[in-house]
């Protein structure tokens, strides 16, 4: 096709000023697509933090709050639940499993958590993972702890090392337990979620760092009980949990579950469906993501008004070209159709670099990010959005193209054959 | 024998100005060579523009080829100049990125009927063809920006003479070239013209080319419209 080779061969010829417009269309590309695939990235990790759990139990208050202390580590439960109404709810004919969780205490930073082997058997995270242990085993006595695999890695702490555990959330907490030092038994393989901030005790290792502390005081001196003294003992009695993870036998059933636990008349108790809760709290902070996306897009407007700006200023060189064109008998349409493929060309090779630009960036980056920013960027081949935003790309450029090919046009139908430069 | 022109009655004007081209009668007849002289501003690359079909005239007739161009819409007049006439400016005659043999086969791509006028003959064989009678067939892969003027006016008069159009208009195509090139060039372009029994239409306002030609216009005799 003539037109076509006249198009490819003039943007040849003015190759330094296309390779800058191919270029600022790229990296505006790759950056609408990037970000992009960070949002998704973003939104997957967030609502992917925990899966498979059909309610959130706690004691009665703000649903977020529920969900902030109980997955994301964050913020501080308002009150406990008893241990006998946990496990009522545990043995529930629609329940098949909870994940209990005793809360409130911290080391150097990190939240420590309570629970039991019913954890590692039933927690999910990223559509079905399961927790998965990097050295050593699943923590099960009283002084055993199990960390996540930040807590390992920031603190440097390996198996056999001895933890004390802080009362209380703060970074340093001036009420240690210092009498009670845990012993590391494993490490959790990194999940990219809150579970690799945390560091995992038996609910009956909570039970122990608090005898004494039952009026939320130190022990007097002498009441203290020794490390030995509570490994003696024959059994320890889990007194509460904070909040618990439910599996429904069947799903269906979750929402008279959730009800049912709302109306329970023993305890003040609330129960969220994660996957709600998340998205809900996502769509809170979920308008940030909208202002990056505008922004993204109007740095894709800006690399296409650059194209519209060197093509429509390179037309007055150009207006000699167009007379011989003219004179050989090409219509003013031909005219027209030579620059509106010339913009096309030009924003449709823009947008496949850039779109091949964010697979470069992806594949070198997404270690780095992954590593620095615990934020999985899943590479996948270009889905319906990317498609979408190429179209669309190509659209607008096919669209700004009329701008200098319709002045173009006027030039040639009055010019004619003659160029007043 | 038919006319190759045939203008009557012809007002042209830019806009809404006042009268570029005032023209009562002007024919030619075919396979003549017309020397068509008058000085800047007289109109002669206006009138030029209006016989090829490009400048579309207020009032009159324009039969070129015994077509009336002004009973034409604007496609078919770009149609009917892509296939019968050669065109051939004053300087930079040549699309800077294309190869030279680019810019002679350019009238044959652009339109089917000229095309069709090879006679069979490939594309690539006539421009060559044209490119030795013309002596520049050595210089057919080179870039057009590497050429000296004459080279690229005899590039231009290849492009105008490929497929032989029925019309050959010049438009002050020697006037940048030194006077002995001025005369070989117009005798290469004759030659050629002759031999494809092409019309001539040669624009100058130097009359020291007149001997050359058969016949001698005078615009600002025909045009009234002149200062």
């Amino acid at each position: 096709m003539l037109v076509l080779d006249l198009a490819l061969k003039s943007l040849r010829n003015r190759a330094f000023s296309t390779s800058l417009t191919v270029g600022s269309i790229a990296l505006s590309v790759a950056l609408l697509i990037g970000v992009e695939n960070v949002r998704v990235g973003m939104r997957e990790s967030f609502s992917n933090t925990i899966s498979q759990t059909d309610l959130i139990v706690g004691a009665k208050g703000g649903t977020i709050q529920l969900l902030l202390y109980s997955v994301f580590g964050m913020g501080s439960p308002t009150n406990n639940l008893s241990w006998d109404t946990y496990r009522e709810w545990a043995e529930h004919p629609a329940v098949e499993w909870t994940i209990p969780y005793g809360l409130g205490d911290s080391h150097r930073g990190f939240r420590v958590i309570g629970t039991n082997e019913d954890f590692y058997r039933y927690y999910r995270y990223r559509g079905g993972q399961e927790i998965a242990l990097a050295q050593g085993r699943a923590g099960s006595e009283v002084f055993d702890v199990t960390l996540g695999a930040d807590v390992a890695a920031e603190l440097g702490y390996g198996l056999g090392d001895q933890v004390a555990v802080t009362h209380g959330i703060g970074e340093v907490g001036f009420l240690n337990h210092d009498e009670m030092p845990f012993t590391v038994v494993g490490i959790i393989e990194k999940t990219f979620t809150p579970v690799d901030r945390a560091v995992y005790v038996t609910l009956e290792g909570i039970e122990a760092i608090h005898f004494g502390w039952e009026d939320g005081a130190p022990p007097m001196p002498g009441e203290e009980h020794t490390h030995e003294e509570v490994l003696a003992m024959a059994e320890i009695e889990i007194t509460q949990v904070t909040s618990f993870f439910v599996g429904a036998v069947n799903r269906r059933d979750v929402l008279r579950l959730q009800r049912e636990v709302n109306d329970y008349e023993g305890e003040p108790m609330m129960a969220v469906i994660p996957g709600l809760a998340l998205s809900e709290m996502w769509q809170g902070i979920g308008y940030a993501e909208t202002g990056l996306r505008v922004v993204t897009i109007f740095v894709v407007l800006v690399g296409l008004l650059g194209m519209l700006v060197s093509l429509y200023t390179s037309l007055n060189e150009r207006r000699r070209e167009m007379a011989i064109l003219r004179a050989v008998g090409a219509g003013p349409k031909r005219i027209v159709a030579l620059l509106v493929l010339e913009s096309v060309c030009l924003s449709a090779a823009g947008a496949i670099a850039g779109l091949a630009l964010v697979y470069v960036l992806l594949s070198a980056g997404q270690p780095i990010v992954e590593a620095q920013a615990g934020l999985f960027i899943p590479i996948r081949p270009p889905g319906l959005i990317e498609l979408l935003f190429l179209g669309a790309v190509v659209a607008a450029g096919f669209l700004m193209g009329f701008v200098p090919a319709l002045k173009a046009y006027r030039t040639a139908l009055h010019d004619g054959l003659a160029v007043r430069v | 024998m038919s006319l190759a022109i045939d203008v009557r009655g012809l007002r042209f004007r830019y806009g809404g100005g006042s009268w570029v081209l005032d023209i009562p009668e002007l024919s030619l007849e075919r396979a003549q060579r017309a020397f068509l002289f008058g000085p800047s501003g007289s109109g002669k690359t206006t009138l030029l523009g209006v016989l090829a079909g490009v400048l579309e005239p207020e009032e009159g007739e324009v039969n070129v080829l015994d077509r009336d161009l002004t009973s034409l819409s604007g496609a078919q007049r770009d149609a009917f100049r892509a296939e019968h006439i050669g065109y051939v400016f004053q300087m930079f005659n040549l699309i800077p990125y294309l190869s030279v043999l680019d810019n002679i086969a350019l009238p044959v791509r652009m339109n089917a009927a000229r095309r069709a006028r090879l006679d069979g003959a490939g594309i690539k064989e006539t421009a060559a063809l044209l490119a030795d009678h013309l002596h520049i067939g050595d210089l057919l892969k080179k870039r057009v920006t590497e050429l000296s003027v004459g080279q690229q006016q005899r590039v231009a008069a290849c492009r105008a003479l490929i497929g032989a159009p029925e019309i050959i208009v010049a438009d002050e195509p020697t006037s940048s070239l030194d006077f002995d090139r001025r005369e070989a060039f117009l005798e290469l372009l004759f030659a050629e013209c002759e031999s494809a029994g092409a019309t001539l239409v040669f624009v100058s306002h130097d009359r020291t080319l007149e001997g050359m030609f058969s016949r001698t216009i005078s615009l600002p005799d025909v045009n009234k419209a002149a200062l």
